[in-house]
């Protein structure tokens, strides 16, 4: 690709370029160099020898820290929230400082409207968009799920987002839960995030509701919120109390108390069961990741340092205490039928966490694509998870930001390794989603609410990512998904035992070729599925619709119906001769070009390298091999030296 | 007959059998001479046939009259079974563990075992070292194949045959292995055919204190390079204890009576340290609480993963040297017959296609392990639940094993044989019908006549029906050289044998039928594209009308 045509697909002012940029690779000695573009969205970095390129938007950009000069150079460091690490090195200062200040200004948007999602054009018409969004529809998920029924009901009273702004207009309370109860528990509640339905599990007509902490302080009560418990404690018949589950640990719970919040008195609501769950807050999830991402990134790592790095920041504790909240949930839910209140402080993080891990638990829609889709919809950009905050779209408190729906997607990608045909979608669904996240390419995460979104006039205005997705669903399916599992195992039942919580290197190495696999199991499987379609084409045969997932099952019917077709010329579109190789190939070329992003960011190759030939010899170095004769030197685990007789080029 | 006097108690009715993740049998207990058999004596449940030897420990325990007996394997499972009478229990129990420690070697179970198979080929003979010198004779000419070893006097951990380069006669290749620890001259263990360059392997020089040298051992090194040429030595040893092994008569090649030679010093642990790592991380793996604090901490404090690490990076170093520097290697540790073993296999399936074929891997298996002098019947006498103090015990083959999984999990589509057959040869090692791991050495292989007597592991393989089990569905034959990645992230726990028993796999196994189901669809596709585009070629050629201009 050329570069002119690169910048042309960002239709963006082209700000500048520098050249004879060097860009270092992060865990071995390896160097390219090329040339930097800098965009009003985009940094673009192209290889001078291979004419490859490596694009970065700004959005996602963490963090841009400018080294003090070397004599090769300025170097400067870009960590992005998609954990891509670029070390670029610019051979003269004042370029780097231009390039830094350039971006320091691009990447630190003050209002909504200077968001890439508000000039992305993916040349498509008002229809087009429109149609796009209305692809999740929240009032036929609540259908689907039986409600309304005889026991729950769509209330109007947030219509205007007067009792809680964070919350979305259409919500579903108990039928007893009169207006006034809503309100008065309300003003009980911590942002007005009364309880509402979440989930309703139809088998046992029981219901997962959630909200925010009560103001209950040392001693204060609320008749009104008491008597919405009551009203969610009748609505279900199966059971004759109702779970409030705490997700905090008590220790933070009990410390909210002295601010007027704090947690449930059993004594004041009858037939509730409360407990707590534990998980820990945004801060600390925050600074686990980071700590997580330090570990990892550790040049020369050695075992017992990431293993000792792994337990000591305690990812992967904070995800199991999210996956057995859920467990939690889920069993309380499906075996015991009983009904469950879900809430932390505000009710839009943890909260979030457990209720949409414990509703994927529950019900395989929300384990295909779409119902995914609605999934996070629903528990996450309804109910008002700050995306804006949580993921720093615009300047803001940094206190704010945390990983929060990373270690939601974590979850599910834990869950996906333990049941791996439960779900239709495959890793690469996960990991799409996550960078759309950050990206701010889409409406869908813009914002903090509903309330917010609206004002925005984020349907017409930007473009939904869902219906993104859902154009190339092929790419994200999981070959292996069973319909047939889910319809035995409707619900899961993961095990916790800790050594079934593996660190996600596809997540957090995304982008570090070096650590892969060199062939994938995964895309191997996905390319001879693709190839099968092909023949099956070529057999004449009418194409097995993708969106139709059972693997395409060779009965014996269609075996011998397809022999069975005539060999007229006219069904074999086959000109020459094509070998096997080269089909296979074709389809790799093909999918490199689906799987990566989108046209205007097909740059972004590295994506697709997880499963490349397996014949690339990595250009990576196992150990020291001079400076051996000088004994002293010989230490148990040397730097990365090059390789040559002679030459010893320590780097840093 | 011997084994009757062990066994005091032949069979007991009503006794329970658990396992986990499977539901509990009930049945008549029974015990062999070599096994311990429990049939639910229902038509068509499974029966459990446990060998003896594969019993690494036992433990009692009472509740009431009845008494359990805790068995623990060396494949690392863990059953127990409940066996009403306080008696019949202690019977039992006595009874299997006499038997589960047979001190001789004759008694083991291979030299019982008559095959119910036809066997097709005899393993015994599908790897003879002439064959295999063979296939090098075809690309070089600077080897011989000596028999010096042929009566095991020179050195009793080789076997009979060796391979040396060609300009060093016998009584050299005897004056080296004086100066050699156990005898184990240098000889070649890998021939790269891309760049010429060989991989050797040997014993410690023993230098001792006072830097003893041996001219004729030079003299051996340096006629494996070629001219101008330099070549590395890779000690498997750390420094410091490299150093220390001087004050027993070992010690290392010394820049200056080596000098073409650059010697590289890494550090794979021995034996006793490895044992123990097992011992840990099994027992990491068994532990069922659910803090992930205290598994990361006790995984950690295994160092199981560590000496995986170390090993394939060693083994990927001697394979950069060969393949990239373009230089030859002389590999070995102290005794040259673990650390040295593992790094010389592990290159090899880094370097050669034909060792990651089934048959490849089973003569590398053959060459470099067994013919190469690695101890089984020490290494492999106890597993990870022996309560006995260690004597020569070690999951030195075990590891070996473990990084050739990671490098299929790096490359799985280069690998012709899949996981289970990795799975199969630890299994083997530790406990086997079959001869083949029975002996420390070609030596007391032959000594105990286990060609003539037992049935090798390989016959039983090479069967069309077992080769399709253990075979990889994803294969495709890959030519080049495959470099895995060695960072801890990396590398990953190997659940099929640590974790095997302890989680359900029921998942796991459908998805990887599933798997298989896709890619015989795929290929049932092909060959029938394939058949109707020959019926067109043929219709063409008897139609000209057909064909486009």
């Amino acid at each position: 690709m050329s570069i002119s045509s690169i910048l042309q697909q960002f239709h963006r002012i082209y700000a500048g370029h520098v050249e004879q940029v060097r860009l270092l690779d992060r865990f071995s000695n390896k160097s390219t160099n090329g040339t930097l573009y800098l965009t009003a969205t985009h940094l673009i970095f192209v290889e001078n020898s291979s004419n490859n390129s490596t694009s970065i938007l700004h959005h996602h950009i963490a963090s841009l820290e400018k080294l003090s000069l070397t004599t090769t150079g300025c170097p400067l460091v870009i960590q992005c929230r998609n954990f891509r690490v670029v070390h670029f090195v610019v051979p003269r200062e004042r370029d780097c400082h231009d390039i830094y200040s350039s971006l320091l200004r691009l990447l630190r948007p003050v209002s909504y409207e200077e968001l890439y999602a508000f000039s992305y054009n993916p040349k498509q018409n008002d229809q087009q968009r429109e149609e796009g969004w209305q692809l999740i529809d929240l009032g036929a998920e609540f259908e689907r799920m039986g409600v309304p029924c005889d026991q729950w009901q769509l209330t109007d009273v947030n219509r205007d987002y007067k009792v809680c702004e964070t919350y979305p207009r259409d919500l579903y309370v108990p039928i007893t839960a009169s207006k006034p109860i809503i309100v008065g528990s309300s003003k009980f509640r911590s942002k007005g995030r009364f309880p509402v339905l979440t989930y309703f599990y139809q088998e046992k007509k029981a219901a997962v509701c959630r909200c925010s902490q009560p103001l209950s302080g040392f001693s204060a009560r609320c008749l009104e919120d008491e008597s919405m418990l009551q009203a969610i404690s009748k609505a279900n018949h199966n059971s004759r109390f109702v779970y409030v589950m705490d997700t905090r640990p008590k220790l933070n719970a009990l410390a909210n108390r002295a601010a007027g919040k704090g947690y449930e008195n059993e004594d004041n609501y009858s037939n509730i069961r409360f407990q707590f769950v534990g998980i820990e807050n945004i801060h600390v999830m925050r600074t686990s990741l980071q700590k997580l991402l330090e570990v990892i990134g550790t040049r020369s790592l050695s075992m017992s340092d990431y293993l000792v790095g792994l337990e000591s920041c305690g990812w992967l504790r904070h995800i199991k205490a999210i996956v057995d909240a859920a467990i939690f949930l889920t069993k309380a839910v499906t075996v015991e039928g009983a009904s469950v209140l879900v809430h932390c402080s505000d009710g839009w993080d943890r909260t979030a966490q457990v209720c949409s891990l414990g509703a994927l638990l529950m019900d395989p829609y929300y384990r295909t694509i779409k119902g995914f889709m609605v999934l996070i919809e629903k528990d996450w950009i309804s109910f008002g998870h700050k995306f804006a905050d949580r993921c720093d779209q615009l300047d803001g408190d940094s206190k704010e930001v945390s990983p929060i729906f990373t270690q939601f997607l974590e979850c599910v990608w834990q869950l996906t390794e333990q049941f791996p045909q439960a779900f239709e979608f495959s890793e690469w669904f996960l990991l799409q989603i996550h960078e759309h996240v950050h990206s701010c390419q889409y409406g869908n995460f813009l914002g903090n609410n509903q309330r917010q979104r609206e004002e925005l006039q984020l349907r017409e205005r930007t473009h939904s990512l869902w219906a993104y997705l859902m154009s190339e669903k092929d790419n994200y399916l999981n070959p292996f998904y069973s319909p047939a599992y889910s319809e035995s195992h409707p619900v899961l039942e993961p095990s916790t035992l800790p050594y079934h919580f593996k660190f996600w290197r596809n997540m957090y190495h995304q982008f570090d070729r070096s650590m892969h696999p060199r062939q994938s199991i995964l895309k191997t499987i996905l390319t001879l599925r693709e190839n099968s379609r092909k023949k099956l084409q070529q057999l004449g045969v009418t194409p097995i619709a993708t969106s139709d997932p059972p693997a395409p099952p060779p009965t014996r019917d269609q075996r011998s119906n397809s022999n069975a077709l005539p060999p007229r010329p006219d069904s074999l579109i086959l000109g020459a001769p094509i070998n096997h190789k080269e089909v296979q190939r074709q389809v790799e070329d093909d999918e490199q070009e689906e799987v990566g992003e989108e046209a205007t960011e097909s740059t972004d190759t590295e994506r697709t390298v997880e499963g490349s030939s397996g014949t690339e010899s990595r250009k990576q170095s196992y150990g020291e091999l001079e400076g051996t004769y000088n004994t002293e030197l010989a230490k148990e685990e040397p730097a990365v030296v090059s390789l040559e007789f002679g030459v010893a080029r320590m780097t840093c | 007959m011997e084994f009757a006097e062990l066994i005091k108690t032949p069979r007991v009715d009503g006794v329970v059998l658990h396992r986990p993740f499977m539901p509990t049998v009930e049945g008549t207990l029974c015990l062999t001479g070599h096994h311990l058999i429990l049939s639910s004596r229902q038509d068509n449940t499974e029966e459990l046939w446990l060998l003896h030897s594969n019993i690494d420990s036992i433990e009692k325990r009472f509740v009431g009259s009845v008494g359990s007996i805790i068995v623990k394997c060396k494949d690392l499972r863990v059953i127990q079974l409940d066996i009403p009478g306080m008696e019949e229990c202690l019977n039992i129990s006595s009874s299997v563990e006499a038997l589960s420690t047979l001190d001789s070697v004759s008694l083991m179970y291979p030299f019982f075992y008559r095959p119910m198979f036809e066997v097709i080929e005899d393993g015994w003979n599908s790897f003879l070292p002439e064959d295999a010198f063979k296939d090098l004779e075809s690309m070089t000419d600077e080897w011989r194949l000596s028999e010096v070893n042929k009566d095991f006097s020179v050195c009793p951990s080789y076997p009979p045959l060796v391979a040396v380069p060609k300009d060093v006669d016998d009584d050299t290749l005897r004056k080296v292995a004086t100066f050699r620890h156990s005898g184990r001259f240098p000889v070649l263990s890998y021939y790269h055919k891309k760049n010429g360059m060989v991989m050797m392997r040997a014993g410690q020089p023993l230098t001792g204190t006072n830097g003893r040298r041996c001219k004729e051992d030079e003299k051996l090194i340096n006629a494996t390079l070629r001219p101008g040429k330099r070549g590395y030595i890779i000690d498997t040893r750390s420094i410091n204890v490299a150093q220390q092994a001087k004050a027993r008569g070992g010690g290392f090649e010394s820049e200056a009576n080596y000098p073409q030679w650059r010697r590289i010093h890494k550090a794979i642990e021995r034996a006793n340290v490895l044992q123990e790592s097992l011992i840990k991380l099994v027992e990491a793996c068994s532990d069922q609480s659910h803090s992930m604090d205290r598994w990361l901490s006790k995984l950690e404090a295994s160092s199981w993963q560590a000496h995986v690490k170390e090993i394939l990076t060693t083994a990927c170093l001697a394979a950069q040297c060969i393949d990239r520097e373009g230089a030859s290697v002389l590999i070995h540790g102290t005794e040259g017959t673990d650390s040295t073993l593992q790094v010389t296999s592990l290159a090899q399936i880094i370097l050669d296609p034909a060792c990651r074929t089934i048959r490849g891997f089973q003569g590398l298996v053959e060459r470099e392990w067994l013919q190469a002098g690695h101890p089984f019947q020490q290494r492999c006498a106890q597993s990870a639940y022996s309560n006995s103090k260690p004597r020569q015990e070690a999951p030195v083959f075990l590891l070996f094993l473990d990084c050739v999984w990671q490098i299929l999990r790096q490359f799985p589509c280069s690998f012709e044989f899949s996981e289970s057959f990795l799975v199969l040869l630890f299994e083997h090692a530790y406990a086997s019908q079959f001869g083949t791991f029975l002996g420390n050495s070609a030596a007391e292989r032959a000594k105990l006549s286990l060609p003539e007597k037992t049935v090798s592991l390989w016959s039983w393989v090479n069967r069309p029906q077992e080769l399709e089990r253990l075979t990889n569905p994803l294969y495709e034959a890959n030519s080049l050289v495959i470099w895995p990645s060695v960072a801890p992230q990396s590398l990953l726990l190997w659940e099929g044998v640590f974790l095997r028993w302890n989680r359900s796999s029921k998942c796991l196994d459908e998805a990887y039928e599933e798997m298989v189901h896709i890619i015989e669809y795929n290929k049932e596709l092909q060959n029938k594209v394939n058949s109707l585009r020959r019926q067109l070629a043929q219709l063409e050629t008897e139609d000209p009308l057909l064909q486009t201009p």
